[in-house]
């Protein structure tokens, strides 16, 4: 297919595949890239960051990009501190481990981090995964067997489903965020049959949370156990930044909390913690955790220094929330429309009225100088097109104001308000 | 309660998902031919689930392609009830 020949609004014609190959599957999606990179659009999945200044900054594409779709929540990835540890550890334990967590894999590094996880969520136990998507995969797969059943909330994350598919359990999804729903499928289990629920506390594509403090005593009471995955609030919701779960008070009736380093913590990793007495037999059964490679030394470190510089974080937190706040009520007033009708979490989720709008004004802010995440269906709740905020504890004031007129002409622009 | 009564309480549950009033035999594909996204799938299994008190896993659902097989799912499982 040559360059220029297409016009914007016909339909790309592909290359119909040859028999047998397998890749035609795909010839739908590849049809629709197609389609809106012909448009003029750049492609908002193969964006380069050529060089990052800080946890809000970054030179995209030549031009100083203010950052506002990274999750890196705590602004840890610039810390002092938390590099430092990291240095440390490269000179001293090398580059990689070369090894599983159960053979050569487990460095001092690696129980080190497993002792700061435990003391930020004051339970008895942690594992460290190499990333929390395998930590959802290992978990779930490996505690719920066959004849188990799973009730999870229709909106999990792609790790949560993948853990599903990967075990032999049961599968029963409800509507999201609907107590009645969940507790309607919990009385219809077969008695005697395990019971598995999964929730998280704030479900990213629209920044909401969980009303965990009903859902967990719904399933305590028809005797199920509890994973929350809290991979969007570590650090800065509940008391001790344990996530919704210690917000809504129900810390003690949480079986097992899953989160990861990828977010807050600001490197790459993720985890399990419980007060379950026989967790430490995952370590031996879990195959996620087992036929993989630990972290590297220089992971480990920074995860358990950010990890307990987090434990000490308020004024960071309550920067963050305001924040939060700030971009929440800017952008309604400007009249988008937002995924939740307060700011619930440090994500603030624009609806767009399609994916050609979306493309459109995603390609707006970011020669603004503005990254946002863009989302599209199947990914998102209700094929949805978002884009996508999350707020850093180190966006300053005067860069949210900024942020704020970025939108304005963006969305003036592009025709959505 | 025999099979043809449980295709009359399906068919009757199908109703308002049916948006574009296609006829529906036992041979109809939720899928192709009454094109259910995954969404719908979830209302729709969940409106059948209410009407009978039962669990169709998404395991079970994925056994699950046309009309007919699911009125004989339904019906084995309220079988396995009496
Ligand atoms: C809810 C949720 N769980 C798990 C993960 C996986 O985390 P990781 O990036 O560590 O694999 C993510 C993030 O991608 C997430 O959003």
């Amino acid at each position: 297919m040559s360059e220029g020949v297409m016009q914007a609004d016909q339909p790309p014609v592909i290359e119909a595949a040859p028999a047998g190959d397998l890749f035609a599957k795909f010839d739908g999606l590849i049809a629709m890239r197609e389609g809106l990179l012909k448009a003029g659009q750049e492609d908002p999945f193969s964006l380069v960051m050529e060089q990052v200044l800080s946890p809000t900054r970054a030179i995209c594409n030549g031009r100083e990009t203010i950052l506002l779709g990274t999750y890196n929540y705590m602004g840890m990835t610039f810390d002092p501190d938390v590099i430092a540890a990291g240095k440390q550890a490269l000179a001293d334990f090398g580059t990689g481990t070369t090894g599983s967590r159960v053979l050569n894999g487990t460095y001092q590094g690696h129980r080190e981090c497993e002792d700061a996880l435990r003391e930020f969520y004051g339970m008895d136990h942690a594992m460290v995964f190499s990333t929390g998507y395998q930590a959802n995969l290992g978990i779930i797969s490996t505690i719920a067997g066959k004849g188990d059943y799973i009730i999870l909330d229709i909106d999990s994350h792609a790790s949560i489903w993948d853990g599903c598919a990967l075990g032999n359990a049961e599968v029963v999804p409800f509507r999201h965020n609907d107590i009645d729903a969940m507790e309607k499928r919990l009385k219809r289990i077969p008695e005697g049959a395990g019971k598995l629920v999964i929730l998280e506390g704030v479900y990213s594509m629209l920044g909401d949370i969980a009303p965990l403090k009903e859902m967990v005593a719904v399933a305590k009471k028809h005797g199920a156990m509890v994973l929350v995955d809290e991979a969007h609030s570590m650090g800065f919701i509940g008391e001790n930044g344990r996530g919704v779960a210690e917000d809504a008070g129900v810390m003690d009736d949480v079986d097992f909390i899953i989160g990861t380093f990828s977010k807050s913590v600001g490197t790459v990793g993720g985890f399990c913690v419980s007060n379950h007495p026989k967790f430490e037999i995952m370590r031996l059964v879990c195959r996620p955790y087992v036929f993989t490679a630990s972290l590297p030394p220089s992971v480990v470190a920074t995860a358990s220094a950010s990890i307990r510089k987090l434990m000490a974080g308020a004024e960071k937190r309550a920067h963050l929330w305001k924040n939060s706040r700030r971009l929440h009520g800017g952008l309604k007033a400007l009249g988008f429309e937002l995924g939740t009708g307060e700011a619930q979490s440090a994500i603030v989720a624009v609806i767009m009225p399609d994916l050609e709008k979306g493309a459109a004004m995603w390609q707006a802010l970011l020669h603004e100088g503005l990254y946002v995440n863009l989302a599209r269906p199947p990914a998102t709740p209700a094929n949805m097109t978002l884009l996508r905020c999350s707020l850093c504890a180190e966006h300053s004031d005067e860069e949210v104001e900024t942020i704020l007129g970025m939108f304005e002409r963006a969305g003036k622009t592009v025709g959505i308000i | 309660m025999d099979r043809a009564e449980t295709d009359r309480r399906i068919r009757e549950q199908l109703e308002p998902f049916n948006k574009k009033g296609i006829a529906v035999a036992d041979d109809t594909s939720f899928a192709r031919d009454l094109e259910f996204d995954s969404l719908t799938v979830m209302d729709f299994v969940a409106a059948i689930e209410d009407e009978f008190d039962i669990i169709i896993s998404m395991n079970q659902q994925a056994e699950i392609e046309t009309y007919g097989q699911l009125v004989d799912a339904v019906h084995a499982m309220r079988k396995d009830d009496a």
